[in-house]
């Protein structure tokens, strides 16, 4: 059988494979419309909460802008979801059943009710028809919000992909920050600024939350992490850290300049979605690589007892 | 087996008897009619199959070193806690009355989150179809009574089908005498009900370690962690929840 020993940061790399062939399947999802859905679907559910913030205090424009960023994230986002299924036509099965065992279930539920609330907030505050019952969606919508925007971390978590199963306590947070940093961009373009001391502020906690949480999954994770560090998920990551934190720091020393801030938000755009695409990078690399999957299995058996396997 | 019967169904594949011949392979596909999975020469053994896929749902495995030649025949585990069942959003995917783990086609739209649940790297999507597909242990076939295509095509008892309780007494025999004769290398694997997926319904009889098989040597169960996983995730929502009063209230 091929034995391999991969000269590397990590060492301890020997071990057999079949061929050097993957065990477990390789997400199967395409780009772009798996990371531009996680994109889009932390930008509704964290702007759905800016928004709710905005009405209680006070802020109109404000409120304004994160409506309609919430109804935009949620409403492109589903389009992305449908047009990546096998059959797209039969979109309305993921609605059969609610299965608490499944992220993707509570995930379908969740887009579901967080489109309908967002709908009827951006719609009556458009139209100003049914001003209380637009209220009412906005500030239950930001309860939607936050579970929008982390349970795409589960949804990633829960799969035999190393890179992606190991991560489960850092991901909820990169994407939390991420999805802040990303709808922050969005509502700040649209928002004077007067207002928008609260976003940038946002932007800031975001990106600094996306980094944090970042460096600290590669850290721990170890071999497991090697992919976020290596070929095009690690050009991803590292471009998103740069992108991220300049935008960052930029919404915050940006002042009244409107350049400054357009050039912010498209930092913090560009670093979200470059986030986006790594993970999913990373998630392919980890299942392509049998190393991935069996050291850490064999690491593990090995620990137990010697004579199992 | 004359009567379809309702107790757990399963396979034990004993590799020490596999001639490769990859009966099992064609007769899965005459009988589910399953497309071609492309006319591949891989060069690297008698393996022109590759590995477990939508359209492969028997894989033979040849393993050929120095003095001694392995086969084994893959196939889906049937897991007791199957991971491709518990995150299919759909249904789709559903226990049989034989304790097996089927797709039904008529409901899958292709999500496609089954593929990277399972730790075996079994199931997968049909590009050209859409769907998700794999070994349902012939439903269709027990449903009748008979057993499924592979263990009825294979010529050596290699693949062998009954109540996986029968099975696993069966196996433990085998292995015994084997070690006993002087195998010490033959092994068990997937018969535990202890290990991370609760025990496997198509369990195998290895003279390897399973990594050099291509199989996972102790997988788990994605979904063992998903309680921990959801209070990380609460916790993170709940952050974000924080960020955003504490922004909005500091700047009043």
């Amino acid at each position: 059988m091929p034995r391999r020993r991969d000269e590397e940061m990590v060492p301890e790399a020997e071990f057999r494979s079949y061929y050097g062939q993957r065990v477990i399947k390789a997400p199967i999802w395409h780009e772009p419309h798996m990371p531009v859905y996680l994109y889009l679907g932390g930008v509704s559910g964290a702007a759905s909460t800016m928004a709710a913030a905005g009405r209680f205090t006070g802020r109109p424009r404000l409120e304004m802008a994160a409506r309609g960023a919430a109804f935009a994230g949620g409403t492109l986002g589903a389009a992305f979801l449908v047009a990546e299924l096998g059959r797209p036509e039969r979109f309305l099965n993921m609605l059969r059943v609610f299965k608490p065992t499944s992220p993707m279930s509570v995930g379908s539920w969740t887009l579901a009710a967080q489109g309908g609330l967002t709908a009827v907030s951006l719609g009556s505050a458009v139209t100003g028809v049914l001003p209380l019952a637009g209220d009412a969606a906005t500030l239950v919508s930001g309860v939607t919000g936050p579970v929008m925007a982390t349970y795409t971390a589960v949804l990633l978590a829960d799969t035999a992909v190393p890179a992606w199963h190991e991560a489960r306590r850092e991901l909820p947070f990169l994407f939390a920050g991420s999805a802040l940093a990303s709808a922050a961009a969005a509502v700040m373009v649209a928002t004077p600024r007067a207002q928008a001391g609260p976003i940038r502020a946002l932007a800031a906690v975001g990106a600094v939350t996306e980094v944090l949480a970042g460096a600290v999954m590669e850290r721990r994770l170890g071999l497991v992490g090697e992919p976020y560090r290596q070929g095009r998920a690690g050009r991803l990551m590292k471009a998103s850290r740069v992108l991220t934190l300049g935008g960052g720091v930029l919404a915050t020393v940006a002042g009244r300049s409107r350049a400054l801030t357009a050039l912010s938000a498209a930092a913090l755009t560009a670093g979200a979605l470059c986030t986006r695409f790594g993970v999913l990078a990373a998630g392919r690399a980890s299942a392509a690589d049998p190393k991935y999957t069996v050291v850490p299995q064999r690491a593990r058996l090995d620990a137990a007892g010697p004579a199992s396997g | 087996m004359a009567e379809p019967s309702t107790r757990r169904m399963g396979f034990f594949t004993d590799t020490t008897v596999c001639i490769g011949c990859k009966a099992c392979e064609v007769a899965c596909k005459e009988w589910n009619d399953v497309p071609d999975d492309g006319f591949v020469f891989r060069a690297t053994s008698y393996d022109n199959t590759g590995a477990l896929g939508a359209d492969t749902w028997r894989h033979v495995a040849f393993i050929e070193t120095g003095d001694r030649w392995l086969m084994s025949s893959d196939v889906c585990k049937h897991c007791t806690n199957a991971a491709c069942l518990d995150v299919c959003p759909t249904g789709a995917l559903f226990r049989t009355e034989f304790d097996t783990v089927v797709v039904q086609a008529d409901v899958c739209n292709g999500c496609g989150y089954c593929v990277p649940a399972c730790p075996y790297g079994v199931i997968d999507r049909r590009e050209r179809d859409g769907r998700a597909f794999k070994c349902t242990m012939c439903y269709d076939r027990q449903l009748g009574g008979l057993e499924p295509a592979c263990a009825k095509a294979c010529p050596t008892q290699s693949i062998q089908f009954g109540p996986l309780d029968e099975l696993r007494v069966r196996a433990q025999e085998r292995v015994e005498r084997l070690h006993a004769e002087g195998n010490t290398d033959a092994r068990l694997y997937g018969d535990s009900p202890d290990d991370g997926v609760g025990g496997a319904g198509a369990f195998f009889l290895l003279q390897d370690e399973p990594e050099a098989y291509g199989l996972p040597p102790d997988p788990v169960v994605t979904t063992k962690d998903l309680p921990q996983m959801w209070r990380w995730a609460g916790g993170a929502a709940l952050a974000m929840t924080g960020a955003v009063a504490a922004c909005f209230l500091r700047r009043r």
